[in-house]
C-alpha cells in the first residue's frame, strides 16, 4: 500500500516534470487598450488579443497569409467570396465555432459605430450558406480582402448575446462592454487574469486547433512604461523578452551575460510630407516655393542620411529612397535609390528656382511617436540651413503634431508609415498619394493632385489580377517619386531583447507573436 | 467647528470646480486623442464622426458645462483609451497610491523625527554631522535619480528587491492590497524609499532646527533649573513644542508626496493612480485627467483640513481661537 503510493508519487512527479512549466515573462512598453478585439485598431493591442482571438486568416512568421479560421476561399463573383470554415474548432469557453460567428464577428467589426471599420472596407453583408460555410458580400472586388481579415478577430455569437455584447463599443456612450475585462476566443492562449498595467496572464489552451509551435505553457506579461526599468528588469532576471528595447542601451545589453538584442529594419519607414499648398505656414516669401520641383530635390539633397543612421540611429536603421518597405507588396528595387546627398546641388537647384538666399518654412516633428523622431528633425534643420534653407524646427507631443498634419498646419513634417495591417503598398497610394475626397489622400500634403495616380489607384483598388494590379503600383509609385511628394528617411528599427534561453523570431511588422516562442533551459 | 466645516465644504467645492476648469482650458493645447483612437488608415470623415461623437468638436465651455453636469450626477464618463468607467479606474489605482504614499510618508515620519531630535541633542557628534551631509544629497538630488539608483543597486546588482510592479496583491472588497504577501511588502520598499527621501531630510533638518531653538528657550533653562531630568526635558517639554510646524509642513508636503508618486509610479511601473494620469496626458484622454485634478485637489483640501484640525488637538491656544474664527 505505502509502496503504491510512493510510485504513484514518483510517477506524477515525473509527469509534472515532464511537462515542465515554461514560462514567459515579456514586458512593453504600455499595456494594452483593453481586451475588445473590435473596440481599438491599436496594433500592439490587437497583436495581444491575436494570442487569445484569431482570423479567418492570418499572417505566419514571414508575413505569408495562410489559413487560420477559414480553410479555402473562393471568389465566386466579383463581389462575392465564400469561404470555407474549420471544423472542430472550440472557444476556450467550450462553443463549438461556426458560421453564425463569423457573421456577427464580421459585422460587429463593421459597425457604423466601431473604429475597427476602416480596417475591413467595402464589406456589406455575410451570408451563412451552411453551418461550415459563408459568403463575403462586398461593395465590388477587393483585391486585399485577405490582407483586412488577418485583422479581424472572431468572437463566439451566443458568448457575445449572452453578455450583451453584440453592439461594438461606443466610448461616447458611457457604458462599460463586457467584452473590455473578458475574453473567450479560439486562438493558442487562454485569458487567465488581467490587472490593468500591472500584469496580464495568459495559459496555454489545450484544445487549440493548431498543433503549437510553442513550448509555453504560461505568458506573463507586464507593462514597463520607464525605458530604464525596463531594461534593468531584463538584466536583473525578473523579464525574458522586453519591447521595445531602447536603442541607447543595446550595447550594455549585448554585453551583459545571458542576455541579447533582436535589431532587423522594421516595415514602419519614416518619412517628410512637403506643402505644396498656396502658401507657407510659416514663411517669409510670396506663394509656396516648394511647388517649383527644383526646390524639393533641392530640400531631399540636402539631407544626409547616412550621417543620420550612422550617428543617431547608431548604424541601425536601413536608409530609404522607397516609400514602402522591401517586404511589401508594390516595392521595387529602383524605387530605392535615394537623390544623393549634395549641399552644392541643392544651393545651385535653390538659385535656379529663384531662391539664391533660401527661404523660411516650419519643419514639423513629433517628439514621443518615433525612434529619435526629435533629433532626426534636429540634425536635418542644421543639413537643411548647410544647403541655404531656414527651416524653423518645431517639435511637439504626437497628439499635437498630427493634428496639425490633419488641418495642414505644417510646411515640412514628419510621418512614418508601416502599412499596417494590410502589407500592401496600396495603403501609402489611397492615404498619401491620392488627391483628398471621400475615403482618400487622408495624410497627402497640401496641394499635391496628381492625375494619373488617382486613376491608377482607383484602378488597384479593385483590379484581381494580381500582376497588373503590381504593374499599375509599380508606375503609381515611380510618379509620386518623380514628383518629391515625399521624402523617405529610413525604415526604422525594430529593436527587441530576449534572454538566451528564448527563441522568438522577429517579424518585420514588429509585431510579438509568442505562439512561435520556445523556451529552452 | 461644524461651520467651519461646512465652510471648508463649500469651498472645496469650488476649488474642484476651478481645478477643472482650468484643466479643460489647458486641454485645448494638448491635441487631439482622436488620432490614437481611429485606424492609421482612418478617412478623415472617420475622424471628425469620432470628434463629433466626443464632442470634440464643441467650444471648451460647452465640454465643461457637459463634463461638470455629469459629474455632479456621480457620472465622471468613460474612459477614451480603454473604455472603462473612470471612476472604476479610479477606485482601482486609489489603493495602490495611497499604499505608497502611506508607507513614505509613515518612514519620513518614524525616520526623519528620531534622526532630526538626535542631530538636535547631539550636534557636534561625528554621526550627526555626516547626517546631516547626507541630508544634503536627499534634498538636493532629484527623485527619478535616486530611483534608477536603487534599482540598479538593489534590483540588478544585487538581485534583492524587485525593479518594477506591486507584487502580489490580494483583494480585500474593492481595496487591492500589497501588504498581505512576501512579494507586495517587498516591491514597496524601492518604491517607498524613493518618494520618502526628500520628505525624511525635511523633517529631519527641521525637527533639528526648531528643537535646537526651542532648547535654548527660557522655559528649558527653568526646567532645568528645577531639576527635571534630561529626558522629560526633551521629549515632554522641548519636543512637544516643535511638532507645530513639523505638521504643517508636512500636511502640506503629504500633498506633494501624492504628486511626487507620478513619478515614482512611472519609475517603478507602481499601478497607482499617478502612472493613470501619465498615460492619460500621453493619449489625451480628457475624462481621465479632468477626474483625476479633480479628485487629487480634494484630497489637497482634505488634507488641509485635517491639518487645521490637528493644530487644535496639539495646541491648546489655537482651541480657542479656531472656535472664535469659526463664527
Amino acid at each position: 500500500m505505502f509502496r503504491n503510493l510512493l510510485m504513484t508519487a514518483a510517477a506524477v512527479g515525473c509527469l509534472a516534470a515532464g511537462a515542465s512549466a515554461e514560462t514567459l515573462r515579456y514586458a512593453t512598453a504600455r499595456d494594452i487598450y483593453g481586451l475588445d478585439p473590435h473596440a481599438v485598431t491599436d496594433s500592439f493591442t490587437n497583436i495581444f488579443t491575436h494570442h487569445i482571438y484569431e482570423p479567418l486568416v492570418r499572417y505566419d512568421a514571414d508575413l505569408n497569409i495562410e489559413p487560420a479560421l477559414a480553410t479555402s476561399w473562393e471568389v465566386i463573383e466579383p463581389n462575392r467570396v465564400r469561404f470555407t470554415l474549420r471544423e472542430g474548432v472550440t472557444f476556450h469557453g467550450g462553443q463549438t465555432f461556426d458560421a453564425a460567428d463569423v457573421q456577427v464577428s464580421l459585422m460587429r467589426a463593421v459597425d457604423p459605430r466601431s473604429p475597427l471599420r476602416g480596417n475591413l472596407p467595402g464589406l456589406t453583408a455575410v451570408e451563412i450558406v451552411d453551418d461550415m460555410t459563408v459568403d463575403l458580400v462586398l461593395e465590388g472586388p477587393t483585391p486585399l480582402l485577405n490582407n483586412y481579415l488577418t485583422n479581424i478577430f472572431i468572437l463566439d455569437s451566443g458568448w457575445l448575446e449572452e453578455h450583451g455584447a453584440t453592439a461594438p463599443i461606443d466610448a461616447s456612450q458611457g457604458e462599460e462592454g463586457y467584452t473590455t475585462n473578458n475574453a473567450n476566443g479560439t486562438g493558442p492562449f487562454m485569458l487567465e487574469s488581467r490587472r490593468p498595467d500591472a500584469l496580464n496572464v495568459m495559459v496555454a489552451y489545450d484544445g487549440w486547433w493548431d498543433s503549437p509551435e510553442h513550448n509555453l505553457t504560461r505568458i506573463e506579461h507586464s507593462p514597463i512604461g520607464s525605458d530604464a526599468t525596463r531594461v534593468a528588469a531584463l538584466l536583473s532576471g525578473e523579464i525574458d523578452l522586453i519591447e521595445p528595447a531602447p536603442l541607447q542601451d543595446a550595447p550594455r545589453i549585448d554585453n551583459a551575460p545571458g542576455v541579447h538584442m533582436m535589431q532587423n529594419p522594421g516595415l514602419r519607414t519614416i518619412m517628410m510630407g512637403i506643402n505644396m499648398g498656396e502658401s507657407l505656414v510659416d514663411g517669409n516669401v510670396e506663394g509656396n516655393p516648394f511647388q517649383d520641383l527644383r526646390v524639393r530635390e533641392a530640400l531631399y539633397h540636402a539631407v544626409n542620411m547616412e550621417l543620420i543612421r550612422d550617428r543617431i540611429m547608431r548604424g541601425n536603421s536601413r536608409v530609404t529612397g522607397s516609400l514602402i518597405a522591401p517586404q511589401v507588396t508594390g516595392y521595387a528595387e529602383e524605387m530605392d535609390e535615394r537623390l544623393p546627398y549634395d549641399p552644392d546641388r541643392a544651393r545651385a537647384l535653390l538659385a535656379e528656382a529663384g531662391y539664391p538666399d533660401g527661404f523660411a518654412f516650419n519643419l514639423n516633428c513629433p517628439n514621443d511617436r518615433y525612434i529619435n523622431d526629435a533629433a532626426i528633425c534636429q540634425a536635418m534643420a542644421a543639413m537643411m540651413a548647410q544647403a541655404g534653407f531656414e527651416p524653423r524646427l518645431v517639435t511637439e507631443p504626437r497628439q499635437i503634431h498630427f493634428q496639425r498634419v490633419d488641418n495642414h498646419e505644417v510646411d515640412v513634417f514628419m510621418l512614418g508609415w508601416a502599412t499596417l495591417p494590410m502589407l500592401d503598398g496600396f495603403s501609402v497610394l489611397s492615404a498619401m498619394l491620392a488627391t483628398p475626397g471621400g475615403e482618400y489622400g487622408t495624410f497627402t500634403p497640401a496641394g499635391y493632385s496628381n492625375s494619373r495616380i488617382d486613376e491608377l489607384t482607383q484602378s488597384i483598388a479593385v483590379e484581381v489580377d494580381p500582376e497588373h494590379r503590381l504593374e499599375m503600383m509599380h508606375e503609381a509609385l515611380m510618379a509620386a517619386r518623380d514628383d518629391v511628394v515625399w521624402m523617405p528617411l529610413h525604415q526604422q528599427p525594430l529593436s527587441w531583447a530576449v534572454r538566451d534561453t528564448v527563441e522568438i523570431p522577429q517579424p518585420a511588422d514588429g509585431l510579438v507573436r509568442l505562439w512561435y516562442a520556445r523556451v529552452t533551459d | 467647528m461644524l461651520g467651519f466645516l461646512i465652510r471648508r465644504i463649500i469651498q472645496s467645492i469650488f476649488v474642484m470646480l476651478a481645478v477643472a476648469l482650468i484643466a479643460f482650458m489647458m486641454f485645448r493645447f494638448m491635441g487631439d486623442p482622436v488620432n490614437s483612437m481611429v485606424s492609421e488608415n482612418a478617412t478623415t470623415e472617420e475622424r471628425d464622426e469620432v470628434r463629433e461623437r466626443l464632442g470634440l468638436d464643441q467650444p471648451i465651455w460647452v465640454q465643461y458645462g457637459r463634463y461638470v453636469a455629469r459629474a455632479a450626477q456621480g457620472d465622471f464618463g468613460l474612459s477614451w483609451r480603454n473604455a472603462r468607467p473612470v471612476s472604476t479606474l479610479l477606485a482601482e489605482r486609489f489603493p495602490a497610491t495611497a499604499e505608497l504614499v502611506l508607507v513614505a510618508a509613515g518612514l519620513s515620519l518614524l525616520i526623519g523625527i528620531p534622526l532630526g531630535i538626535f542631530t538636535a541633542l547631539r550636534p557636534h557628534s561625528f554621526l550627526a554631522q555626516s547626517l546631516q551631509f547626507l541630508s544634503l544629497i536627499g534634498i538636493s538630488l532629484p527623485t527619478f535619480v535616486t530611483g534608477i539608483l536603487l534599482i540598479l543597486v538593489f534590483s540588478v546588482w544585487l538581485g534583492w528587491l524587485p525593479s518594477f510592479g506591486r507584487g502580489e496583491v490580494v483583494d480585500i472588497g474593492w481595496w487591492s492590497t500589497g501588504f498581505l504577501t512576501l512579494s507586495g511588502l517587498k516591491a514597496l520598499i524601492l518604491p517607498s524609499v524613493m518618494l520618502c527621501l526628500f520628505q525624511l531630510t525635511l523633517i529631519m533638518r527641521l525637527v533639528r532646527s526648531e528643537m535646537m531653538e526651542v532648547l535654548r528657550t527660557d522655559y528649558i533653562k527653568f526646567a532645568r533649573a528645577r531639576g527635571l531630568t534630561n529626558r522629560s526635558i526633551h521629549f515632554r517639554h522641548a519636543l512637544k513644542n516643535t511638532l507645530i510646524p513639523v505638521i504643517t509642513i508636512f500636511g502640506l508636503q503629504l500633498g506633494g508626496l501624492i504628486a511626487f508618486a507620478i513619478i515614482t509610479e512611472t519609475v517603478f511601473q507602481w499601478p497607482g493612480m499617478g502612472a493613470l494620469f501619465i498615460q492619460a496626458v500621453s493619449f489625451g484622454d480628457v475624462p481621465v485627467m479632468a477626474s483625476y485634478l479633480v479628485l487629487v485637489s480634494l484630497i489637497f483640501v482634505i488634507i488641509n483640513t485635517s491639518v487645521d484640525l490637528l493644530y487644535a488637538v496639539l495646541d491648546p491656544r489655537l482651541r480657542v481661537d479656531g472656535a472664535r474664527a469659526s463664527h
